[in-house]
C-alpha cells in the first residue's frame, strides 16, 4: 500500500521531469503498460480477500487516473514546446516577391472605349460594326453631304485609287445600322477611324465613338439628357456643360457638347467633348426610314480625348508610340 | 471671320459687354474663336509730327528727333526706327505713358542725349504685328490728339469659326442681322450710309456674255474712269480693314474688300485699259493656263470658270483675279464686277489649284444673288469719294430663269415640339423669325416663313426647327431622360468577346498595343508581303502607304521600340484588323478584306526574373502554351491542328507552325526568322503568333454529361520511337486504340540523347482510363496499355521501353 503510494510520488515527480515524448513515453510503459507498476498493483488485487479487494481496488484505479492524467498533461506540454520549436524555425521573408505574378494590361484607348461602350450598353444601346474602308456613298453622301461641299474639306480624307476612302468618321455605320431595318435602334459604334493630318494634336488614326437612337419620341431634350447621363457617369462627377448650336450635314438642329474643365493650375476653359445632333430627315430618307413617323439623334465623340481627360494624358502622340513605360501604367 | 468689334457696334445696337457679346455668338452657333483686345493701355499716347531729325553724335543707328506733338514746344526724342523723318505723322508715348508691353515711359538719356518719349511702331502699340518701323499716320491726323481716339480704339478683333453652313455670316451685315436677333434689337443702316453714287449714262461701256449657264446666271459691272492712283485709303476703313486681318494694299483693292466684309459679296476690280471688248463668262478650255495675281500659273480644265474679254482669259471665276488685268498704282480707268456664281461651280475649284481665297470661301458656300448690285454701287460710291473719277452705268447680264429660286418653308407647330422636346411659345417663334429678317405667315398649326435672300440654308423645315432652336438658345431646352421601347440584343454566348479576350491576354501578362493600321511598303517587302497589298492613294508618307496585311510588322517594331529601351522581356498584343484584296481592285470589285485579327510578340525571359527561379529564354512551347490556353477556352481543342507546313517566309522554318481549325489555316505560330530578326536589328528571340479573330473566340455551348461514377486508373508506358515522328501522331495512335475508354492521355517526359539510340526519342506517358459502367480491373488496365503499346509499334515505329 505505502509502496504503491510512494511509487506514485516518485512517478509523478518523473513525469515532470521527462523532457522528451520518448522518456515520457518510456515512463507511461513502466506505469501503465503490460507490465507495468499500476498494472501489477491491479493484477495482485485478486489475490486479495473480498472485503480488502473493493478498498485497494479504488485506490489503485486512483492512483491510475492520476497518472494517466498526469502523462497527458505532460504530452501536452511537450508537444506544444515541440510545435513552437517548430514554428519558431519555419519563418519566411513574406517580403519576398512571389512567382508569376507579373500583369499585363489593357490599352488605356481600348480601356477608355470599352467604359463608354458599357455605359450605353446599361442604356440598352447595342454594339455596332462597319467597315474601315468605306465608299464614298456610306461616309459621305448617304450622310447628306453633297459633292465637293466644303463640310467634306473638313474631313481631310484618305483615298484609294478605286475611288474608295478609309471612313473619317464612325457615322457610316449610323447607315449600315438602320438600312433593312426599322427603329426603335439604339446603337453604339465604336472604331478607327482616319483623317489625312498629322502634329502634335493629330493622329491620321484615331478612335470614335458613334451613338444613334430613332425612335417614335426622340427629341433634342432627351439628347440633353442622354449626353448630360453619359458624361456624369463616364467622369464620376458632376460638370458645367453647355451645348452649343454647330454644323453636321447629317443632324439637324446639331451641337457640339462642352464641359468646364478645370485644369492642374486652378484654371478652367470650355473644352469640346462630344458632336451631336437630330438626325436629318434626309439620312432618315437615305436607309429607307420614315422621318415623319420616326426621330431620332446621333452623336460621336473621340475617345482618345476621353482617354486624355480620365487618366491625365497629355500627348496624343503617347497612345500608339507603345512604349512599355507608358503602358505599364495602365495595368 | 474676323472683325471689329466697333465695327459691328456701329451696325446694331449691342447692350452688353464684349464677354456676354462673345459668349452670345458662341451659344449661337457662330463660335468666338479669339478675342484680340486693341488699343488698351495707350493713355498718354498721341498723334505728333517730326519737325525736325538729325543724327545723334554718339551713335550712327539713332536720329535725335524735335517732335510736335500740340503741347507748345516740340519734344527731344531719340529714336532708332528707320523711317523716321521730318514731316511724318506718328504716334508718341509720353513720359508718364504704360505701354501695352508693360514699357514704362519716363525722361531717359540715351548714349548721353535726354529723350523726352518714344515713337512708336504697330507693334510697340500691340495694334499690328508690324515692327519694322514707326506707325505712320495720314497727313491730316491732327497733331496732339490721343491716339486711341484718332483711331476709334479701344477695340478688339473677334475671329469667329464658322460652320460652312452660315456664309451669311461671313459679312457684316449678316453677322448685325444675327446679334440683332440675340440681342432683341434691328440691325440699323450701314455706316456710313449708303447713298446711290452718281452715274453718267455716257460713260464708257463694255459688253458682257454669259455663256456658262446656271454656273453664272448674273453678272453685273461698271466703269469708273479717272481715278486718282496715289490716292490713300482713308484711315477709318484701313483700320476696318486690318481689325478684320487684312493689309490695305491701294485705294481701288482696299475699297472691293472692304464692301466684301461689309456685306459679304466679293469684287473683282480689273485695268479696264488691259480689256478688250465684251466681258465672256465662260467655262474654260482644256489645258487653258491662265497667270494669276500671286505670280502663279493656273492650269484649267473645263470644270473652272473664267472671266474673259474678246480674245483672252481674265481671271478664274470666285477664285482669284489674273496678272495681267490686274490694277496697279498707274490704274485710272477701272472695271469694277460683282457677279453671282453658283456654289456648285466654285467648289472644290481653288483647292484644286492649291489655294484658298476670301472670294472662294464665300462662293463654295453660297453668296446671297441679290447683293451684286447694291455691293456695286456701294463699291463705286466708296471709290468715287476715295479716289475721284466718273462712274459709268451698271452694265448687267443675266438669265433669270437660272437664278436660284426661293420659296417658303412651311413650320409645323407640333413638329418643332415634338423634335425639340419642348414647347416653344408662338410668339417666340415668331419674334425669332423676324428678328432674323424671315417674312412670316401664321397658318392654324404652324408658319409659312420665307427666309431673305442671303439665307439659303433655310430650305426645310428642320432649318427653321435649328434657327428657333439656336436663337431660342439650346440652353433654355430643358434636359430629359429618353423613355421609349428597349430591345435587348441576346450576346452570344458561342462567341468569346474581345474585351474578355484582352483581359485574358493582359491577366497572362501582355500588354495591348495599339499600332497605325497603315505601314511603310518596304517593312512589308522585308516581311515578304507582296500581291493582295490595299495602297492608299494619297498618304501622309512612305511610311504609311500600305493597309497592313498583318499586325506583326507593326507590333515586332514595337516590340523593338522596347527593347531599344532597355526594356529585356517586351510581350505585346494587338486585336485590329488586317486588309487584303482578292483580285484586282475597282470599284465594282468587292471592298478590300477586313480581318480582325489578335497578334502577339514576346522576347526575352519566360518568366518575369524572380529570385527563386531559374532563368530560362522563351521558346516555342511558352508561346504555344498561350495559344493552347486560348484555344481550350474554346472548349474543342480537338478541331485544332498544328502543321509544319505552308509557313509564311518570316518564320522559322523549324520552330514555325501553321495553326489550323477544322483543317482551315487559322493563323501562324513560332521565332520570327533568323533573318528577317537581322534584318530588322533584332535578337533570334523572338517569337509570334498570328490569329484571325473568328476562329479563336468561336466557343463551345456546354453541354453537360453525367460526371463517371466509377474510378479511373492510371498505367504510364514509356517508348521510343524514330525522332521525326510528331507527338500528334502518337496521341492520335494512342487515342484511336482506346477510344472511349482513354479519358485523358499526358505527356510527361520526353528524352533523348545517352542511353536512346540515335535518332530516336524517348516518350514517357500516362493514360488515364477509365469505363463508364464498371470498375476496371487490373486486367482491363493491362489489356489497354498492350493495346496502346500495338498501336504505336505498327503506326510509329515504337519499341516499347516498359
Amino acid at each position: 500500500m505505502d509502496d504503491l503510494d510512494s511509487r506514485a510520488s516518485q512517478a509523478l515527480a518523473d513525469i515532470d521531469k521527462a523532457d522528451t515524448l520518448e522518456a515520457l513515453e518510456a515512463l507511461r510503459v513502466g506505469l501503465l503498460g503490460k507490465s507495468g507498476v499500476v498494472t501489477a498493483a491491479l493484477k495482485e488485487l485478486g489475490a486479495l480477500p473480498p472485503e480488502q479487494k473493493k478498498a485497494r481496488g479504488a485506490e489503485v484505479n486512483r492512483v491510475k487516473e492520476r497518472l494517466a492524467d498526469a502523462l497527458a498533461a505532460r504530452k501536452a506540454a511537450l508537444e506544444q514546446a515541440e510545435l513552437d520549436r517548430r514554428l519558431a524555425s519555419e519563418r519566411l521573408d513574406v517580403s519576398l516577391p512571389g512567382r508569376d505574378g507579373e500583369r499585363g494590361g489593357i490599352h488605356p484607348i481600348t480601356r477608355a472605349l470599352e467604359r463608354i461602350a458599357a455605359i450605353f450598353a446599361r442604356l440598352g444601346y447595342q454594339r455596332a460594326d462597319g467597315p474601315e474602308i468605306e465608299d464614298d456613298w456610306h461616309n459621305f453622301e448617304a450622310l447628306n453631304f453633297p459633292p465637293h461641299h466644303p463640310a467634306r474639306a473638313m474631313h481631310d480624307t484618305f483615298y484609294f485609287g478605286d475611288g474608295r476612302l478609309l471612313r473619317t468618321h464612325t457615322s457610316p455605320v449610323q447607315i449600315r445600322a438602320m438600312q433593312g431595318r426599322q427603329p426603335p435602334i439604339r446603337i453604339i459604334a465604336p472604331g478607327k477611324v482616319y483623317r489625312s493630318d498629322s502634329d502634335q494634336t493629330h493622329s491620321p488614326m484615331f478612335h470614335q465613338i458613334e451613338g444613334l437612337l430613332v425612335d417614335e419620341t426622340s427629341s433634342f431634350a432627351d439628347l440633353k439628357g442622354t449626353l448630360a447621363e453619359f458624361v456624369r457617369a463616364f467622369f464620376e462627377r458632376d460638370f458645367e456643360m453647355r451645348f452649343r448650336p454647330s454644323y453636321f450635314p447629317f443632324t439637324e438642329p446639331s451641337a457640339e457638347v462642352d464641359i468646364r474643365w478645370e485644369t492642374d493650375d486652378g484654371q478652367s476653359r470650355w473644352l469640346e467633348v462630344l458632336g451631336c445632333g437630330m438626325v436629318h430627315p434626309n439620312v432618315l430618307k437615305n436607309c429607307g426610314i420614315d422621318p415623319e413617323r420616326y426621330t431620332g439623334f446621333a452623336f460621336g465623340l473621340g475617345v482618345e480625348r476621353f482617354a486624355m481627360l480620365r487618366y491625365g494624358v497629355s500627348d496624343l502622340r503617347a497612345f500608339f508610340e507603345n512604349d512599355l513605360r507608358f503602358l505599364k501604367q495602365f495595368a | 471671320m474676323k472683325f471689329s468689334e466697333n465695327w459691328l457696334r456701329e451696325l446694331v445696337e449691342v447692350k452688353a459687354d464684349r464677354s456676354t457679346l462673345a459668349h452670345a455668338l458662341t451659344m449661337a452657333g457662330l463660335e468666338v474663336e479669339e478675342i484680340t483686345p486693341l488699343g488698351e493701355h495707350l493713355g498718354g499716347v498721341l498723334v505728333a509730327e517730326i519737325v525736325a531729325a538729325e543724327k545723334h553724335p554718339e551713335a550712327d543707328r539713332l536720329q535725335v528727333c524735335r517732335v510736335d506733338a500740340g503741347q507748345g514746344e516740340p519734344l527731344q526724342i531719340v529714336c532708332g526706327a528707320p523711317n523716321a523723318r521730318v514731316g511724318i505723322k506718328v504716334p508718341l508715348a509720353t513720359v508718364g505713358a504704360n505701354l501695352p508691353g508693360g514699357i514704362a515711359i519716363k525722361a531717359a538719356k540715351l548714349r548721353g542725349v535726354e529723350s523726352f518719349g518714344m515713337l512708336c511702331s504697330a507693334k510697340e502699340l500691340a495694334l499690328d504685328a508690324d515692327a519694322s518701323g514707326l506707325l505712320e499716320l495720314p497727313g491730316d491726323a491732327p497733331v496732339g490728339r490721343a491716339l486711341a481716339d484718332y483711331l476709334g480704339l479701344p477695340d478688339a478683333s473677334l475671329e469667329l469659326k464658322l460652320t460652312p453652313n452660315r456664309p451669311d455670316c461671313l459679312s457684316m451685315l449678316g453677322l448685325a442681322h444675327d446679334v440683332a436677333a440675340l440681342f432683341g434689337g434691328h440691325a440699323g443702316a450701314l455706316s456710313p450710309a449708303e447713298s446711290a453714287p452718281a452715274r453718267s449714262d455716257a460713260g464708257a461701256r463694255r459688253g458682257i456674255r454669259l455663256e456658262a449657264g446656271a454656273d453664272a446666271p448674273r453678272y453685273l459691272g461698271c466703269i469708273v474712269e479717272g481715278i486718282d492712283p496715289a490716292a490713300r485709303t482713308p484711315l477709318w476703313l484701313a483700320e476696318r480693314l486690318r481689325r478684320a486681318g487684312l493689309r490695305p494694299i491701294s485705294a481701288i483693292v482696299d475699297v472691293t474688300n472692304y464692301v466684301m466684309l461689309e456685306l459679304g459679296q466679293p469684287l473683282h476690280a480689273f485695268d479696264n485699259d488691259k480689256l478688250e471688248g465684251d466681258i465672256v463668262v465662260r467655262h474654260a478650255g482644256a489645258g487653258e493656263a491662265l497667270k494669276l495675281l500671286d505670280g502663279s500659273e493656273a492650269k484649267l480644265d473645263g470644270g473652272f470658270l473664267v472671266i474673259a474679254d474678246q480674245d483672252k482669259g481674265l481671271a478664274v471665276a470666285g477664285v482669284m483675279g489674273g496678272y495681267d488685268s490686274r490694277v496697279t498704282d498707274v490704274t485710272r480707268n477701272v472695271f469694277l464686277e460683282a457677279a453671282h456664281f453658283a456654289p456648285a461651280a466654285i467648289m472644290g475649284r481653288a483647292r484644286k489649284l492649291g489655294m484658298h481665297t476670301d472670294a472662294s470661301h464665300r462662293f463654295e458656300r453660297g453668296v446671297d444673288p441679290e447683293l451684286p448690285r447694291r455691293a456695286l454701287e456701294r463699291a463705286t460710291e466708296l471709290l468715287l469719294k476715295i479716289a475721284g473719277g466718273q462712274a459709268g452705268p451698271i452694265l448687267q447680264a443675266e438669265l433669270p430663269e437660272l437664278l436660284p429660286q426661293r420659296s417658303a418653308v412651311l413650320l409645323r407647330r407640333a413638329r418643332l415640339h415634338r423634335v425639340l422636346g419642348v414647347a416653344v411659345a408662338d410668339a417666340e417663334v415668331e419674334r425669332i423669325f423676324v428678328a432674323l429678317g424671315m417674312r412670316v405667315e401664321v397658318l392654324p398649326d404652324g408658319w409659312r416663313v420665307a427666309a431673305p435672300s442671303s439665307r439659303f440654308d433655310i430650305e426645310r423645315e428642320e432649318d427653321l426647327i435649328e434657327e428657333v432652336a439656336r436663337i431660342f438658345g439650346y440652353d433654355n431646352i430643358p434636359t430629359h431622360t429618353p423613355a421609349g421601347a428597349l430591345t435587348l440584343a441576346a450576346e452570344p454566348e458561342a462567341r468569346i468577346g474581345e474585351l474578355a479576350l484582352r483581359e485574358q491576354l493582359a491577366a497572362r501578362g501582355f500588354h495591348e498595343a495599339v499600332n497605325l493600321s497603315f505601314v511603310a511598303g518596304d517593312l512589308l517587302q522585308q516581311w515578304g508581303y507582296q500581291g493582295g497589298l490595299v495602297a492608299l492613294a494619297n498618304p501622309l508618307s512612305a511610311d504609311l502607304a500600305v493597309m497592313r496585311p498583318s499586325l506583326l510588322p507593326g507590333l515586332v517594331a514595337a516590340l523593338a521600340h522596347n527593347r531599344a529601351r532597355q526594356q529585356e522581356r517586351v510581350r505585346l498584343f494587338e486585336l485590329a484588323r488586317v486588309f487584303r484584296q482578292d483580285g484586282a481592285s475597282s470599284e465594282k470589285a468587292p471592298a478590300p478584306l477586313e480581318t480582325p485579327t489578335l497578334a502577339i510578340a514576346a522576347c526575352g525571359k519566360a518568366r518575369a526574373e524572380q529570385w527563386g527561379e531559374p532563368k530560362r529564354a522563351l521558346d516555342f512551347y511558352d508561346l504555344k502554351g498561350e495559344l493552347d490556353a486560348l484555344i481550350a477556352w474554346g472548349g474543342e481543342p480537338q478541331r485544332w491542328t498544328m502543321h509544319a507546313d505552308g509557313l509564311p517566309s518570316w518564320l522559322h522554318p523549324g520552330r514555325g507552325a501553321r495553326v489550323a481549325r477544322d483543317g482551315a489555316t487559322a493563323g501562324y505560330l513560332g521565332a520570327l526568322h533568323p533573318q528577317l530578326a537581322k534584318a530588322l536589328d533584332l535578337a533570334d528571340d523572338v517569337y509570334v503568333l498570328e490569329l484571325a479573330l473568328e476562329p479563336l473566340t468561336a466557343r463551345r455551348l456546354p453541354k453537360a454529361r453525367p460526371v463517371a461514377r466509377f474510378p479511373s486508373v492510371r498505367r504510364d508506358i514509356a517508348i521510343d520511337l524514330p525522332e521525326q515522328v510528331a507527338w500528334a501522331e502518337v496521341e492520335r495512335a494512342v487515342r484511336e486504340a482506346l477510344a472511349e475508354r482513354l479519358i485523358e492521355l499526358r505527356l510527361f517526359d520526353r528524352y533523348s540523347g545517352q542511353g536512346i539510340e540515335a535518332g530516336r526519342k524517348s516518350l514517357a506517358m500516362g493514360l488515364i482510363l477509365q469505363d463508364a459502367s464498371r470498375t476496371l480491373t487490373d486486367e482491363d488496365a493491362e489489356r489497354c496499355v498492350q493495346e496502346a503499346v500495338a498501336a504505336l509499334q505498327t503506326k510509329c515505329m515504337a519499341r516499347w521501353r516498359g
